[in-house]
């Protein structure tokens, strides 16, 4: 018993110091070297200016931006330190009010919609800070952003559709739009348009 | 449903059945202590270890010499995080400045990462320093799983030993486990998980001010490295709250797509180590094929079911699958495959909320615990979960056809069917008993997250999670000291009130001399055998569960089935 416990303690500290502070920071050393940018959050910049994550969803507000999905990450949504979903059962009485009120507050929004509402659109996320919305949901809100924009809708779907991500080699996951990629490519071409 | 989303779950198992039997042949070279690709760079390592542990290479160990060193190394790693998770606000590597994890906290994570199970009453990205994600964390993401991949060594080695005292040398089992397997494939995928977009710095939290003109805080910390053992381990904890579904833990479909792959990788080449081992493959396949249609019955359930959605939230006016806590890139398909793949093994990370699916889409990783976790299972434990299964399996068609039961030549009698039974009824006791007690009292009620049969089916699946060493979660559930504590007791008993009697039950074979099969005997490695195998376990976990489970998941897909709301 004593040897195993002497053994054991003697066994915990070299694996702590070799799995434990070397692997993460050799791992660390490593990334930074040949991927600095992934390893360092994926800052995407606007102008010089850092606008956030590309793989991180944010809390979009104005008209002219395309919107995410509800979030249940902290008091307003879309907080990192805070991530989660609602936990809300299929059978919750409070999960099918909040579905409810974000119908109608989705098509309070978007009052030029034609299309049918997005599943995606009126159910929060997993982790609270999804990135991207179906291409179902982007040319939901496309009237409303080339309204405020004063772009052709045309456009505005045009946009859309080259952000679109489809299933990665064709099979997994689902076809996506990055919301932030899709706002910032936005945001170019209305600057183009402009000039 | 629909046929890219099958497509996707093919290629997955394509993938996995590929891998099973190279990876096999090289668990087996490992701890057999043959030479390999990676010896002339690890040997010398393995060496040096030995040298610093005091570990004698050439010892080897009874059963229940090996059972004490399993729970004194696990004692000793319970301790460390403990203390660990108490003093991280002096300790360095804490750029956010957290406090000291609480003791009833501090007491539940320290077991829960011992036993592999990963249960998280915590919040990584709100409570933990860097430096306890990775010296305490990460670390024993490794040792748990080395050590259960030790264990299930042990136990081959008891079932295929003739005449034996002895079931091989822990700390050398250990040793191997993670410095040739977990290792170099966790440096490799590490790596790939960083070039995906996953995080690896030790930078504070910055707030940026987004294009939308909020400010948002961007978390950091090294996350991929901790996220390839995490997986590939079948730990499961995540390094921030919302685990594998956060795209800084998950940044993509591919990503996820090797996170499956890791997690089902040792689960299922150890069935080929055991064929190996006992020279006779097929024995490795026939516990294969048990694993892959139990897999596959779990996806299409709970696939089905996701794809199928809310019929409350139809009545809406919205259509489309059940997205309520799922992430966009991974949707109905690749939702429904992480939750079943990650209970089907201890892994316990989600890619969504399970207490979000609806019923039957829940029930699926909830009587995939229940089980035992034995579809590829949890690394080491799966394989030894479903050997305890196997010994029933021919106990019960011994009794059948009037024979006395065999394994591999090894005549099955009381002792090893009284430790089989010992280590089946671990689970039941383990989760029923701490359900029932939860139900009727009001600390156990009072962190409910939902009303109504499913707050039920949040008890039942703390518990079947816990016991089972998995750690996903009904996540609605909160913390409190009752659940911190009982969790606690659950996890520390079922990983460990398992691993003696198998342990005890490998000790007891290997002291057998197996005789020649007669015209009598029943082959293990047969279709018959598998469908014998399959009915066990069924049956088994459904005389044990099903009452429970018809209160919960069963009882509320017929309530929302007539639009009744809690």
């Amino acid at each position: 018993m004593i040897r195993q416990l002497g053994v054991s303690v003697r066994l915990t500290i070299v694996s702590v110091i070799v799995l434990g502070l070397i692997y993460p920071l050799a791992m660390t050393g490593l990334a930074q070297l040949l991927f600095p940018w992934q390893a360092n959050g994926a800052l995407v910049t606007q102008g010089g200016r850092v606008v956030g994550s590309a793989i991180i969803g944010e809390r979009w507000t104005q008209a002219r931006y395309f919107h995410g999905r509800p979030s249940a990450a902290g008091k307003d949504g879309y907080d990192p330190t805070s991530t989660g979903g609602t936990n809300l059962a299929p059978s919750s009485k409070k999960l099918l009010d909040a579905t409810r009120a974000a119908i109608v507050a989705l098509r309070n929004e978007n009052p030029d919609a034609t299309l049918p509402v997005p599943m995606d659109l009126v159910t929060s996320s997993a982790s609270g800070i999804d990135p991207e919305i179906s291409p179902e949901a982007a040319y939901y809100q496309a009237p409303r952003v080339a309204k405020a924009r004063g772009l052709a809708l045309a456009s505005v779907n045009g946009v859309i559709a080259r952000t679109i991500e489809g299933r990665t080699f064709g099979i997994l996951g689902e076809p996506r739009v990055n919301v932030l990629r899709l706002n910032l490519a936005l945001d170019a071409s209305s600057a183009s348009a402009g000039r | 449903m629909t046929l890219t989303g099958w497509l996707q779950a093919l290629a997955f198992f394509a993938i996995v059945l590929a891998l099973t039997k190279p990876l096999g042949l090289y668990m087996a070279a490992v701890f057999a202590g043959q030479r390999t690709w990676l010896s002339p760079v690890l040997v010398p390592v393995e060496r040096l270890i030995y040298r610093l542990g005091g570990v004698r290479e050439d010892e080897e160990m009874s059963w229940r010499v090996y059972a004490i060193c399993v729970l004194v190394f696990s004692l000793v790693g319970l301790a460390y995080l403990f203390v660990l998770l108490r003093t991280q606000k002096w300790l360095p590597l804490n750029p956010q400045h957290f406090d000291n994890l609480a003791p009833d906290l501090a007491w539940n994570t320290a077991v829960s990462f011992t036993t592999n199970t990963n249960w998280q009453f915590y919040a990584g990205e709100s409570t933990m320093s860097y430096l306890s994600q990775m010296a305490g964390l990460t670390w024993h993401n490794f040792v748990s799983a080395g050590a259960g991949i030790a264990i299930a060594l042990a136990v081959i080695r008891g079932i295929v030993r003739s005449s034996a005292q002895t079931l091989g040398n822990f700390w050398v089992d250990l040793t191997r486990a993670c410095l040739y397997l977990l290792l170099p494939v966790s440096m490799a995928f590490g790596l790939i998980f960083v070039w995906q977009g996953m995080p690896q710095n030790f930078n504070p939290y910055r707030d940026v001010t987004t294009l939308g003109g909020v400010t948002q805080a961007i978390t950091g910390g090294p996350m991929a490295s901790q996220e390839a053992i995490k997986e590939f381990g079948t730990n499961g904890g995540g390094f921030v709250n919302a685990n594998s579904s956060s795209p800084n833990e998950n940044p993509n479909p591919f990503s996820d797509f090797l996170e499956l792959i890791l997690i089902f990788a040792i689960g299922a080449g150890l069935t080929y180590t055991y064929g190996r081992m006992a020279n006779d493959t097929r024995q490795g396949w026939a516990i294969f094929t048990a694993m892959a249609l139990l897999f596959f019955a779990g996806f299409a359930c709970t696939y089905a079911s996701e794809a199928a959605g809310n019929p409350l939230v139809h009545r809406l006016g919205v259509l489309g699958p059940n997205l309520e806590g799922k992430e966009v890139r991974f949707g109905a398909a690749a939702s429904a495959l992480f939750a079943t793949v990650t209970t089907d093994t201890s892994c316990g990370a989600v890619n969504a909320m399970h207490d979000s699916f609806t019923a039957l889409g829940g029930l699926v990783p909830l009587v995939n615990m229940q089980l035992g976790e034995i579809v590829f299972g949890g690394v080491g434990s799966g394989l030894y979960g479903m050997l305890v299964f196997v010994v029933l399996t021919v106990f019960i068609a011994g009794l059948m056809v009037g024979r006395t039961p065999e394994l591999l030549g090894k005549k099955i009698e009381r002792r090893e069917v009284q430790f089989a039974i010992l280590a089946i009824l671990v689970t039941p006791v383990l989760v029923l008993v701490p359900t029932a007690v939860a139900a009727i009292t009001p600390m156990g009620l009072a962190t409910l997250g939902n009303a109504g049969p499913h707050g039920f089916s949040e008890m039942l699946y703390a518990f079947s999670s816990t016991n089972a060493n998995n750690g996903s979660a009904f996540a609605g559930l909160g913390p409190n000291r009752f659940y911190n504590l009982v969790t606690g007791v659950t996890m520390l008993f079922g990983r460990f009130a398992v691993i003696v009697p198998v342990l005890a039950l490998a000790g007891s074979l290997a002291q057998k001399r197996p005789v020649a099969p007669g015209v009598g005997s029943f082959s293990t490695n047969s279709g018959i055998f598998v469908a014998l195998l399959l009915g066990t376990i069924l049956i088994v976990g459904a005389l044990t569960f099903l009452p429970a489970d018809a209160l919960g998941p069963i009882v509320e897909h017929l309530l929302v089935l007539q639009g009744k709301t809690f």
